[in-house]
């Protein structure tokens, strides 16, 4: 194993190892919704390759609104699926999608894109 | 000018412009077909939406019409339509008469009478006649807002069946990012020094390339989608996915006979006339009776006359005796119509030919009203709950589709016997109280059969949430609705066949997708990666893995897409 062949491997495996604990391990920074002043819990999310915050706390029993602000124009990101409360939304680019919500139970519930790629998670308190 | 850099150090570049234009090329195009292909899933709901009026034809305190923008329409406003316009919004024919196409509603191809006191649909279309009506809901509370909401609910549903493609699409990125990094360190570390870096560029590239999350990704959506407007467009309202992939695995249909199999509303079956009589005169003088009456079985005689045309008379000294029938002058004569107890109550005679007709006639589990005129029994009338003209048809289907049909029926075992054998029923549950029709769907589960119940009423609510997956009528309670996984909107057991039809249509798609979807990414990847270049020097191209990559999900979109031409004939 020439000297190269040592870098190589070792940048190869050290990559890698970045890669799974960005994609599983990392701490992802939790967004805690902001009461407005009728108590409507309001987050907004911007939607570039990803959802940023990706992590939503919310109080159960409480109408939340999510305010999706898709900043590009990959047709990865164009739709949004939240299975577990029958939404289904096209985000159009450069614009704001608004979603209501009123989660009754607590738990963690997945929000994608519309190939599941792009994850993101409301955490119901 | 990179190359001749290289050149002059002595090195041999490898350019890859043509790869990389390729590339970007294909995939571009991959995007272009995959977007005309997703638009194309959701063609049936634009459409559900584009059958909106825009416009309504408005009727002032002072008589004039004006049209106005439906926006502007409120509740309680008088509205007109005529002959070729659409129905602007939902409410009660208050004076008009005409036919309404209700297709796009109902799925059902004829167009339906309607008159005063009938109820209207928004976005349907009024065929023959003008009318006027009184609007009772507007916006989101139309019949064609609350079908939308629903497929749009069910569209954005998770089906079982996608739960092992949400765990693979969940670690699919990362996965294949350390599958390329491996790959890129093994083809280095292994290969010749020559090629070494050739050979491990390329196969990073190929395995980042040809990886297709989007084809798993798309494999259910879209067949969902699709179906679930499919579904609208035939009058079956789709709940959600996972209501279809119940719908899938149904072996038993439990069928409710009132209101399901049969109308639901009595109807006069036979019209006995004693030897010497005019049927006609006759039949004028019950129905002038019976109009007097809110009896449902005079409302049958009613129809009856009212559908031969019999001329109207008046009725006097109308009186109803409870529980017996009822009683008028009409002409000058007095007119008794009842049961057997009236007739024998008010002294009128039964000749042995009408008695023994009556007999026949109660066998076949019909009502049976004896009609006298001048204290003698002249005619009898035998009233039935009808089974509808679509019932034989559509259990037949069921059957050929491998289907058990059982019935329900609160009536005595005679009268079961008799419909069941008339819509070719073997098995049947008689005398079923309301309260016991989720027991008789837990029997037949404990049998281990997967039951899809349809029914119509309140008292269906707790067996359609028992069954496996419920089926209401739509010409039936909100509760019903409410209590079930599919809604049929028309009223008519075809319904029944379509949606079995449709789940079973679509859950093979969903397999075929995911199946497609699997084995493209569990072969595509290896050899990306170059497994069969030790054994046949064959090495994937980076624009091969494009070209692969970007027909994968049209692949998908394309066979989700053939379920639009999925042919439901009912």
């Amino acid at each position: 194993m020439d000297t190269a062949e040592i870098i190589v491997t070792l940048a190869g495996l050290a990559l890698a190892a970045f890669v799974l604990w960005y994609f599983f391990f990392s701490p992802r920074p939790t967004a805690t919704a902001v009461s407005s002043a009728d108590g409507v819990q309001e987050v907004a999310i911007t939607v570039k390759g990803g959802y940023s915050p990706d992590s939503i706390e919310v109080e159960r029993g409480r109408l939340v609104q999510l305010s999706f602000y898709r900043d590009e124009e990959n047709s990865c990101s164009e739709g949004l699926l939240m299975p577990d409360f029958n939404v289904r939304r096209d985000l159009p680019a450069f614009k704001t999608t608004l979603v209501e919500l009123l989660p009754q139970q607590a738990g963690s519930y997945v929000f994608t894109c519309g190939m599941g790629m792009l994850r993101g998670t409301l955490v119901v308190k | 000018m990179a190359p001749g850099f290289f050149t002059r150090h002595g090195l041999m570049p490898d350019v890859y412009y043509d790869t990389t234009v390729t590339i970007i090329a294909l995939i571009l195009l991959g995007k272009v077909l995959e977007m005309r292909a997703k638009t194309q899933t959701s063609a049936a709901m634009k459409a559900l939406l584009g059958l909106q009026a825009k416009t309504a034809r408005f009727v002032r305190p002072d008589g004039q019409e004006v049209d106005v923008p439906i926006e502007q329409v409120q509740l309680g406003d008088i509205l007109v339509v005529r002959p070729g316009e659409k129905v602007a919004t939902d409410g009660l024919i208050m004076e008009g008469s005409s036919a309404v196409d209700e297709t796009m509603l109902t799925g059902e191809s004829l167009p339906v009478e309607k008159q005063a006191g009938d109820p209207v649909f928004g976005a349907t279309l009024n065929k023959t006649g003008s009318f006027r009506f009184r609007v009772t809901k507007v916006g989101a509370d139309t019949m064609l807002s609350q079908i939308v909401k629903l497929v749009e609910d069910a569209q954005g549903s998770r089906a079982p069946i996608q739960r092992l493609a949400d765990k693979v699409s969940a670690i699919f990125v990362p996965t294949v990012v350390v599958i390329a990094l491996l790959t890129f360190v093994l083809w280095f570390d292994l290969a010749p020094v020559a090629t070494r870096l050739p050979l491990a560029l390329v196969s990073f590239v190929a395995v980042l390339i040809i990886a297709c999350p989007c084809a798993l990704g798309l494999a259910t959506p879209t067949a969902i989608m699709v179906s679930t407007g499919k579904g609208a467009e035939h009058g079956v309202l789709i709940r959600n996915a996972e209501a279809l992939e119940k719908a899938y695995r149904v072996d038993t249909v439990l069928l409710d006979k009132t209101g399901t199999i049969t109308r639901g509303k009595p109807a006069v079956t036979d019209f006995v006339v004693s030897a010497g009589q005019d049927e006609t005169r006759l039949l004028q003088l019950i129905a002038a009776v019976e109009r007097q009456s809110e009896h449902s079985l005079a409302e049958a005689v009613v129809r009856y006359a009212d559908a031969r045309q019999t001329p109207k008379a008046d009725a006097t000294g109308f009186r109803a005796v409870q529980g017996r029938g009822a009683a008028a002058t009409v002409a000058g004569q007095a007119v008794l119509i009842g049961n057997r107890a009236l007739l024998a109550e008010e002294s009128a005679s039964v000749s042995a030919e009408l008695a023994a007709r009556a007999g026949q006639l109660l066998e076949q589990a019909r009502t049976v009203l004896y009609v006298a005129v001048a204290g003698q029994a002249v005619a009898l009338l035998a009233v039935a709950d009808t089974v509808r003209d679509t019932s034989v048809a559509a259990i037949q289907k069921l059957r050929a589709l491998g289907i058990e049909v059982v019935m329900m029926t609160g009536d005595n075992p005679q009268t079961a016997a008799q419909v069941a054998a008339q819509v070719g029923i073997s098995r049947y549950f008689a005398e079923v109280l309301p309260q016991d029709k989720a027991g008789k769907v837990r029997e037949l589960q404990a049998e281990g059969r997967t039951v899809a119940m349809v029914g119509d009423g309140i008292n269906d609510a707790p067996a359609l949430a028992q069954a496996d997956i419920g089926l209401a009528i739509g010409s039936g309670t909100d509760v019903a609705m409410e209590a079930a996984g599919i809604t049929l909107m028309r009223s008519d057991l075809h319904g029944v066949v379509t949606a079995i039809e449709l789940s079973r249509q679509t859950i093979r798609t969903i397999k075929q997708n995911l199946f497609f979807a699997f084995v493209y990414n569990i072969l595509g990847i290896p050899i990306a990666a170059g497994v069969l270049y030790p054994l046949f020097g064959v090495l994937l191209s980076p624009m091969l893995a494009a070209g692969a990559m970007a027909l994968s999900s049209v692949s998908v979109l394309t066979n989700s897409l053939r379920l639009r031409g999925s042919l439901i004939k009912n």
